[in-house]
Order: C-alpha cells, then structure tokens, then sequence
C-alpha cells in the first residue's frame, strides 16, 4: 500500500489549486530500551495484574469458575456471589467509583492509569519486548527494516509476529473465556465443538489484540481513547506529571565528561536524545507537557541514566508539577483532591455495605389487576397477590411465604403445596389472602408479605402491599 | 412500494454515497499554508486567535472510512436497501422470523416434548411441568381467572371442586382446545315477571339464604316445569350442558336477590375462548395439567 497519493496541480478558473496528499501514515516510532525505577514499577505492577487476568478463570470457586460473565443466563458470578440482572445497579456503582477513582488519581499523578496500568499500554510493551528479543534494540529494528528482505530478516520478522500471536491468542482466549468458561473454550476449540460465536470472538480478540498492540498502539491513545480526551481537563497547576527542568537544563548542547560546562553558560541537558529515543509516543519532553504523554516515565528513566554517567544530579526530567518547577513546592492538601477522595471512600464504604447486606433472596409483590379489587366467597374477602420469589442463593430452597397484618384479622393463604426453587431460579406463585368480612375494619390496610427459605430461615424478603376490601 | 418511490430510494441512497465519497476527496483542497509552521496547513479559519488545522488523515483513519463505503456497497448488493431491488441474498425479515421461530419451535419441542405423551394426572405431579403450566397460565389465562384461578365475575373459579363442565383431565382438555360457549337462555318472555321473582325466592332457598317461603314454594313449581330442564330435578345442574349446579352457594354471576332475578330474566352468555389455534398442544396439556392441580392445592391457617 502506498502511504501517499502523489500531490498534483490543477487549473481552476485562474487561480491556481493545490491539492495535498488524502492521507498520512505515522511514523513508525522505534524505541529504545530503557531499564530504570519506572520501568521496574511497571513490570511489578503489570506481571500479577496480568497473572490475575490470564489464570482467575482457571480457579474454581464452588463449582463454578472463579469470574464466570454467563451471559445466557444472565448471572454473574464473581467469586462466591452471584449477581443477577436486578443487581445491575451494583455494576453501575462500581463503573461509576472507577471513574471517580481515574478523577483522582488523575488530578493527583496525572495520566499514570495509562502509562503503567491501561491495557494498550501494557500489551504494548510486552509487544515491544518481543520485537526486541527477535529484532534487537532501536537501531538494529531500523536497520532491519531498512534492508531488502533476506533470509535473516524473514525469520526475525516472523519470528516476532509468531510470539505477539501466540500472545494475542492467549489473551483472547482468556478474555472470551471469562463469558465462555475458560475450560469448556479450551476444550470445545481443541475438539472442533465450539459455538460458532466463541470462535468468532476468539479470532476477533486475537486479531484486535494483534493489530492494537502490534501496530495501532499510541494512535489508539492519540485518536481512539475517550478518556485520554478528558484527563487533560483534570489537571491543574499541582498535578504530577513528567516535566523537563528547562531551568536547569537550558542551554543543551554536547559536552565532554567532567569539564565545567556552566561556566561556559551550558545546562545539564546534553542533548543525547535518549528521551526521545525511548518515547512510546514520540515526543520531545524537553518541549514541554505534550497531549500525547501518558506519564509513563521512560524518558525519566532514560534521562537519570544518562545523569548518572555524566556524574550530575538526577532529576533533570521527573515527575514534578507545573506549580513545583516556579515555586519549589507542590500543593497537595488541595479541595479537588480532597473532594474526589471523600467522595470516593463515601462511595466505596456505602458500595461494601450495600454488598455485604445483600439477601440472596427477593420477593416482589404485585397485587392482581382484575376487574374487581377483592374477591368475596362465603363470608370471606380474598386479595389475590403474585409473589415473585427470586433466589439468588447458590442452593436450591423450598420456600414458604407468611403474611403479617393487622391484628385482630385472621389471615389465610392458599397457594401451591410446594415452592421449590432451583439456584438462581425466579418462579411467580400466586397467593390468595382471606379474611372473615365482619373483621375488617377499614377498607384499605397493610399487611407485609414475607418469603422464607424453609431450611434456611435466614434467607428472607419480606414485602409491603395492601389488602382492600369492600367501603366500611 | 411504486416505481417512482422505488426509484427516489435508490436515487437517494446512491446520491448519499457519492457524497460521501465527494466529501472525503473534496477534502484534499489546500486552503492556506501555516505562516508559523510551514509544515502544516490551516483552513483559514480563525476564531479569537485560535486557527484549525487542516492536516491529513491518518492513514489507519482513511481506510477504515473506504472500507466502510466499500461495505456499504457490498451490503447494497447483498441486502435489500435499494428501492424495490431485494438483495442477492434474498434476505428478508419475515424470513428471518421464520427461521428463528423454528429454532425457538425445536427449543419448545425439547423443552415440552417429554409431556406429550404423559397423562396429564403424572404430568400434574411433575414440579417443572407445574411451573412451566404456571407460567402459560399467568400469560394467557389469569386476566379472566385471576393469577390464582380464583375466578372473576362472570369468570369462573378452576380452585374449588365444582366444575361447570367437568373437572376430569379430558374435559378439562376439551374445554382448553374448543372452547365453551355457556348460554342460560331468557326466562322473562316464558315464565313472567311473577315467575321470575318466585324463581328466584326458590334459587335462593335452596343455597340457605334468605328467602321468602311463600314465594319460594310458587318458585319451586315454575323450576319443575322449565329450569330443570336443563339443572336437573335436584337442581344439581348438568355438566353436559354446563349447566351450573344451583345448590352449592357457589355463583359466577353473584347471590343476590336482584342478580338472580336477572339472571333468571335476561339470561346469562358466557365464552371461554378456545385455545387451540392460540397455544401449541403440548402447551395446552401442561396448563390442563397445572388447572387440573389448581383444586388439589393445601389452604393454611394463620
């Protein structure tokens, strides 16, 4: 494919029209590798984060996987809980405390959930580190793609993308797992059994994975990413980012080792390159806070190295703030850090709560819309009620329901002679509540209608509803 | 749809492809060089000192917008879109209903297909088929009967033991497919208005209510020469005919005096729908069988 349509002139009218190219291929960005402080951060935060993404779905919790997204039966089930449709306010909550937690962590450190953390910039790297393995290091890569194709570089080359689809299909395959059930995935595709929309998702999320963290990679962050879009509105003048020290960088130029280049007006900066060099994104630092930085640290990395050998001190690009670099200081005890986190703990505490506390079982109850609101039968008045017993409990149950009202009234039900239910099972019984007509009193009153696990006690919803019967 | 609409679709879907592909093309005019940096350009554009680029695509970004008029076209061939032209594929909605109703048929068929043959008394002891029947009843039978089969108005009760036209699992059955059609013809035009009112007296004494005896003795002849046509002598009623028994102070259209009396007078015309061009067979017999269980259920005390 050629990146470019080659410009031509035209005759319009009489002034002269250009055209420029349709559109522009990125360069591709060749990065060095760099060890340092950041970089170690990464490899100790990313190695378990990933452990946990690729191996949780092989553990088994009470008989069924450990995360199992069941979309068929619609249940979640998320260690030892299994969440329903109707808790899918739970899973709003914790989308929205995700959100407030990126806020803060943003307003605090800046863009680092991207440069440590998100998941394109972690499989980028480990995409990087297979092309280094197989290609070598920055200039050999550039070397390499310069050449005529030969022998060598055909085996570099496939050598590389053998490992990234090796990667990409593990993660696919994990990922996919997470809704398929990981071992019934693995064994339905080895034994050619697997729902055809399994193996779709699988050869999509080998390709996405592919293509995203082989060859989209920054342009993901740069064009794609919403959030990349809007962290930069939650920065302000004391948030931690990577900045160069123009102060003490400026004047850069070249040096020897060990002369005293101050006094010849010249800053530490040397102008190596390093940090460009090892830039995911292909930014100069040294001009200032990009769009395009993610916080990743690796030209601080590359730069203190180069400190180190030049013998000055470390620090020339840190993570620092806009505030630290004019006035020495940064201003952490600020109200919008203390806000996002009041508002997040408020939101984490009330979030445990509402999970801890959560019964297993829910009654709803609709009273019957028939042409009339009360039935009457030999001298007694019958509300009809569906109760909708939902049991959420990993066991099945028979249930019984009671109703509490008034005194003075005597209740009788009827419904079904046994309510059974089976794990994660919603059943609709009818029930008829009676009363002797000369007991009532009003023509309206509450009665609480209560739903009990017969072996299990505890498991219980009790639900408010009204009993009408004829005007008193 | 008629040629001229036909043709307006096409004209304009073709239209809109152009222009989209004329906006992307057209795109490519260089408006003005950036003074500031030579490499970029601007569109001229400048809005309290803040100007707009007017750089290239990038190439990932181009592509996929081809691709996505390439798929547009691809899509025009294959599927109807173009006016009256229906697609090589011949795809159309109603065939896809088709289909899927014939997946969801040979789900029911799984799901059902154990119950077509079991009788219905062993189908009404099966918990799941009880809860399957449960469901079709609460779908399609519980806006007349009540969620609980308890009966309206006018509606029959399925819960008690007396049956209009029998409760065996085959009337129950028959009564499902084919429906019922109960008719108490008018009594006012034959009996008179005495008639009616001393009918009604006896209807009431025999249940145990409140009565008038005197009027209930004259009653009690006119329901020997024409009610018991159809009720019976005993008054028990007649399940062949549907004929409710009279006795047993169980009433679809109330006990009162004045309902009796027009009962009696204006006659009553009831239908239950029938359900076999509604609900596939093996449906039909797991709501007979959830009906048939409904009498059998336990009534507690609290």
């Amino acid at each position: 494919m050629s990146d470019l349509i080659p410009t031509r002139e035209e005759q319009e009218g009489d002034g002269e029209v250009r055209y420029r190219m349709l559109y522009e291929s990125e360069d591709k960005i060749y990065t060095r590798h760099i060890r340092g402080l950041y970089t170690r951060i990464r490899k100790y935060t990313g190695l378990p984060l990933l452990a946990a993404f690729f191996f949780i779905p092989w553990i088994n919790i009470d008989g069924h996987q450990a995360v199992h997204f069941d979309l068929p039966e619609r249940k979640f089930h998320i260690l030892w809980a299994t969440f329903g449709p109707q808790d899918g306010f739970l899973l709003a909550w914790i989308l929205i405390m995700s959100a407030f937690a990126l806020f803060a962590v943003t307003t605090w450190l800046g863009r680092v959930w991207c440069g440590f953390t998100c998941p394109q910039t972690v499989w980028t790297m480990m995409f990087m580190w297979a092309e280094r393995v197989c290609q070598g290091d920055r200039a050999k890569r550039m070397k390499l793609d310069a050449a005529p194709m030969s022998a060598e570089k055909a085996l570099r080359k496939s050598a590389t993308y053998a490992i990234w689809i090796f990667i990409a299909l593990a993660t696919a395959l994990a990922f996919v797992g997470y809704f398929y059930g990981i071992r019934d995935l693995v064994v339905d595709l080895a034994t050619f059994d697997a729902h055809p929309q399994g193996v779709f998702w699988v050869g999509f999320f080998t390709l996405a994975t592919f293509f995203n963290a082989g060859f989209m990679r920054e342009q993901v962050c740069k064009y794609m990413c919403p959030y990349a879009r809007f962290q930069s509105v939650m920065y302000d003048r004391d948030t931690l980012a990577v900045y160069y020290d123009a102060r003490r960088g400026e004047t850069r130029g070249p040096r020897k080792k060990g002369i005293d280049y101050k006094s010849e007006g010249m800053g530490d900066c040397i102008d190596c390159y390093w940090c460009v060099q090892v830039c995911p994104v292909d930014i100069d630092i040294r001009d200032g806070m990009q769009y395009e930085c993610i916080n990743c640290g690796l030209c601080v990395d590359a730069c203190n190295s180069v400190m180190d050998k030049m013998a000055y001190p470390r620090g020339l690009i840190r993570f620092t703030s806009e505030d630290e670099l004019e006035t020495g200081k940064t201003n952490y005890l600020r109200p919008r850090l203390f806000g996002y986190a009041f508002v997040l703990v408020a939101m984490l505490a009330l979030f445990t709560h509402q999970v801890a506390t959560r019964s297993p079982i829910e009654a709803e109850v609709l009273r019957d819309r028939g042409a009339r609101l009360y039935r009457e039968y030999r001298g007694d008045i019958q509300n009809v009620y569906t109760v909708k017993i939902n049991n959420m409990d990993q066991a099945a149950h028979e249930f019984r329901i009671r109703v509490e009202g008034k005194p003075g009234h005597e209740y009788s039900l009827r419904m079904p002679r046994q309510i059974y239910l089976e794990a994660g099972e919603i059943y609709a019984v009818p029930i008829r509540v009676s009363v002797p007509k000369e007991q009532l009193q009003d023509t309206k009153h509450d009665i609480d209608i209560i739903v009990e696990a017969v072996d299990k006690p505890e498991l219980t919803d009790r639900h408010q509803t009204v009993f009408i019967g004829p005007k008193q | 749809m008629t040629t001229f609409w036909s043709l307006w679709v096409i004209v304009l879907t073709l239209a809109n492809l152009a222009l989209v592909c004329w906006v992307l093309f057209a795109n490519r005019k260089v408006a003005v060089d950036d003074q500031q940096e030579p490499g970029n350009q601007t569109t001229g554009h400048v809005y309290d000192g803040i100007e707009e680029y007017d750089n290239p695509l990038p190439r990932w970004w181009f592509l996929m917008f081809v691709g996505s008029l390439v798929f547009s076209a691809i899509y025009l061939v294959i599927y109807p879109g173009m006016g009256n032209f229906k697609g090589v594929s011949g795809w159309t909605s109603v065939g896809e209903l088709n289909r899927d109703q014939e997946k969801a048929m040979e789900k029911f068929d799984e799901t059902f297909g154990k119950f077509a043959e079991m009788p219905i008394e062993e189908i009404a002891q099966n918990r799941d088929a009880l809860k399957m029947g449960a469901r079709i009843f609460a779908n399609n039978c519980s806006v007349c009967h009540g969620a609980d089969g308890g009966g309206n108005y006018g509606f029959p009760n399925l819960t008690d033991s007396d049956w209009l036209y029998g409760g065996s699992p085959e009337k129950i059955l028959e009564t499902l497919y084919k429906g019922r059609q109960g008719l108490m013809p008018p009594q006012g035009p034959i009996i008179g208005e005495e008639g009616v009112r001393n009918t009604a007296e006896y209807v009431l004494s025999l249940n145990g209510l409140e009565h008038n005896a005197e009027m209930a003795a004259a009653g009690k002849k006119v329901f020997g020469q024409v009610c018991m046509a159809c009720h019976g002598m005993d008054a028990k009623g007649n399940q062949a005919l549907g004929a409710p028994n009279l006795t047993d102070n169980i009433w679809l259209y109330g006990s009162s005096r004045e309902q009796i009396q027009h009962t009696i007078r204006g006659g009553r015309s009831n239908q239950m729908p029938a359900q076999d061009d509604k609900l596939r067979d093996d449906k039909i017999r797991l709501v007979a069988a959830y009906v048939y269980s409904l009498s059998r259920q336990e009534e507690v005390e609290q």
